[in-house]
């Protein structure tokens, strides 16, 4: 390095002061560490979904044919969806439980529509890691709160789909949804 | 690396001198596994799960790329394609089950490999980096089997998929995200699929190359031996080949023996009936468990049902299952003990014995459904674990007396062989490694 100190022959009064042939390479390194970084980002990116997978982002369903007591399920955005017509009693025991002691506290108003409370709109996805919880279809364990049942680590769920025993962390998640008729909604 | 009394390779035939010249890759090989790298003269069988577990990435890549040339990376056809490769391709059979079982006993020989290396203190100084790179090999290979069960799209493919991608999820603030981003998805789908093949296809050829530097850094100081004394001479080694070539070749006939016996008497034995089933998003099987070899993690996983200080179960579990991998890291630096080998750690021993069993009951547990009283049994055997590793392992190796040593490797192998009996003729010589009525 020594050989080549001299050769731009202007800076060299201080000793101290920044080299032409270091700065150089200094913003040279950088400027093509900025490129890889921008070379990255496209590379990470394309993992996340892609605008077909995005474009089924909404699911209309038909609710004329659901009893009360009934459940039906079908997918949004490619999970299940569950829609479930409580009975008056599923409804009491549902607003019997003071939301305070629940682990994630919410009652069932919080979770259905305005005058609508025997609609019971929430994803089939327990939020422990993500199986299906059984309680929907007929005569499937409904877990002892008599909601819904996760077979793969025991969690519990009660007629509001809230939370009650097992290692689920949330409530079954309420998606976004609105009534389009008295007998139809949209979700998301 | 190595010796300086290893024999030096010198080819005879003008060709291979010739090459010796050009590329010296026989030279290479001839140091690496050949009678130029000088092994301790006192490996027992424990020591051949190495080789082995060689083989059985062998046996692994090559099934694997036959098994590539017929499948279909697409959620509409894969289940299909490997269902074609079991009736209609010729040997397709033979390529899936070996390929299965394959995995099985790829992990069977690791395990016994990571054990053989925990008993024998072979993680200790000087041999820490080749215990790390271990453990990478280790990751890589559970990665590589998560994705490789993904592939035949059945229903325990498409919902370990979903259960392990949704251990990210558990992950505050950018969990989703990231489980979206693995998943290209809101659940497993196309775009899972096929990247699983890619990497799947990708990450053996990255175990390789991890392979090469575990060889690599094992090869600086030599192998340990079952005295963890270490080699003062050249009576204390005797060379590779061909002493463990064959030593390893029979160990080899063994291992292909009872992998035979697995794959063609008991094929479907460790693999599950609902992953015959197609993966279908609207329902899961009954009972999701994992692969055999990720029992005893799936168990810690489960153990954390309730909250502690604010921080969700699910989050600790998931905590608590990496943690479980990522402290065997810091093993080389939680055992200080100097003596390397159980044999002369009548403490260690016991505890040895008992984490081995510990093992063997998460394993049980992980494979067994959630319910009581395996949840409590994995709460307790979960515990068990950290407090070996954290608190049980740092404090033997403060007080535990260790036996005495043998001066050598030669010392305690001519003792066992030639003066059985006479154990207090020679001073200093110590208690013998395995007296004879220790069960």
């Amino acid at each position: 390095m020594a050989s080549v100190e001299h050769s731009d022959g202007q800076t060299l009064s201080g000793g101290e002061e920044v080299r032409r042939r270091d700065f150089i390479n200094i913003a040279a390194v950088s400027f093509a560490g900025i490129g890889a970084v921008a070379v990255v980002v496209p590379l990470i990116d394309q993992m996340n979904p892609s605008a077909d997978v995005l474009a089924l982002a909404s699911t209309e369903v038909d609710l004329s044919a659901i009893q009360p007591g009934q459940a039906i399920k079908t997918t949004f955005r490619s999970q299940p969806l569950f829609v479930r017509h409580l009975t008056p009693k599923e409804i009491a025991e549902a607003d019997k439980v003071d939301p305070s002691t629940l682990r994630d506290p919410q009652t069932l108003e919080e979770r259905t529509v305005d005058g609508k409370k025997q609609w019971l709109v929430t994803m089939g996805v327990c939020t422990h890691l993500g199986c299906v919880p059984l309680g929907a279809g007929e005569g499937e364990n409904k877990g002892e709160y008599g909601g819904y049942f996760c077979p793969c680590h025991g969690s519990s769920y009660d007629t509001a789909a809230r939370i009650r025993k097992g290692p689920a962390p949330k409530n079954l998640e309420v998606p976004e949804f609105a009534f389009t008729s008295d007998t139809a909604i949209l979700v998301g | 690396m190595s010796f300086p009394w290893a024999e030096h390779y010198t080819p005879k035939h003008p060709v291979m001198q010739w090459m010796d010249e050009k590329l010296p890759l026989p030279r290479l090989v001839y140091n690496a596994v050949g009678a130029g790298y000088p092994v301790p003269r006192n490996l027992n069988y424990f020591w051949n799960f190495g080789v082995l577990a060689g083989l059985a990435l062998v046996i692994q890549i090559v099934t694997g790329i036959i098994m590539a040339m017929h499948y279909g990376a697409n959620d509409l056809v894969a289940f299909a394609t490997v269902e074609q490769t079991m009736r209609d391709v010729n040997s397709g059979w033979l390529m899936r089950y070996a390929h299965a079982n394959g995995a099985s006993f790829f992990f069977i020989v690791v395990y016994l490999h990571i054990f053989r290396g925990l008993f024998y203190g072979s993680y200790k100084a000087p041999r820490e980096m080749v215990w790390l790179l271990g453990l990478v090999i280790f990751l890589l290979m559970m990665a590589t089997a998560f994705m490789g069960y993904v592939l035949p799209w059945g229903q325990m493919s498409y919902w370990g998929a979903k259960v392990i991608t949704g251990l990210f999820g558990a992950i505050p603030v950018v969990g989703e995200p990231i489980q979206t981003w693995l998943l290209g998805g809101f659940a497993p789908g196309n775009a899972s699929l096929n990247r699983f093949f890619s990497l799947h296809f990708l990450l053996p050829f990255v175990i390789a190359g991890v392979i090469i530097l575990h060889i690599w850094a094992l090869h600086i100081p030599g192998s340990s031996n079952p005295t963890g004394v270490e080699v003062k001479g050249p009576q204390d080694t005797v060379p590779f080949h061909p002493y463990y070539t064959a030593k390893d070749g029979f160990g080899a006939g063994v291992f292909l023996i009872l992998f035979s016996i697995m794959l063609f008497y008991a094929p479907n034995y460790l693999g599950h009936p609902d992953n015959y089933i197609e993966a279908n998003p609207l329902s899961t099987p009954a009972h999701i468990v994992p692969e055999w070899y990720f029992w005893p993690f799936y168990a810690i996983l489960r153990a954390f049902t309730v909250d502690f200080f604010f921080v969700p179960a699910k989050l600790l579990g998931v905590l608590a299952m990496f943690a479980s991998i990522l402290l065997l890291f810091f093993l080389p630096w939680l055992d200080n003990s100097p003596v390397r080998s159980g044999n002369y750690r009548p403490v260690f021993k016991k505890f040895f014995l008992i984490l081995v069993i510990d093992v063997l009951i998460l394993g049980y547990c992980g494979g067994a459904p959630a319910e009581e009283p395996y949840v409590m049994i994995s709460q307790v055997a979960a515990a068990y674990y950290f407090a070996h590793f954290l608190i049980i392992l740092p404090l033997i190796s403060r007080f535990e007396k260790p036996l005495p040593l043998p001066g050598s490797i030669t010392e305690s192998v001519l003792h066992r062989h030639s003066i059985k009996g006479e154990q207090d003729a020679l001073p200093g010589m110590g208690a013998d490694p395995q007296p004879s009525n220790a069960g």
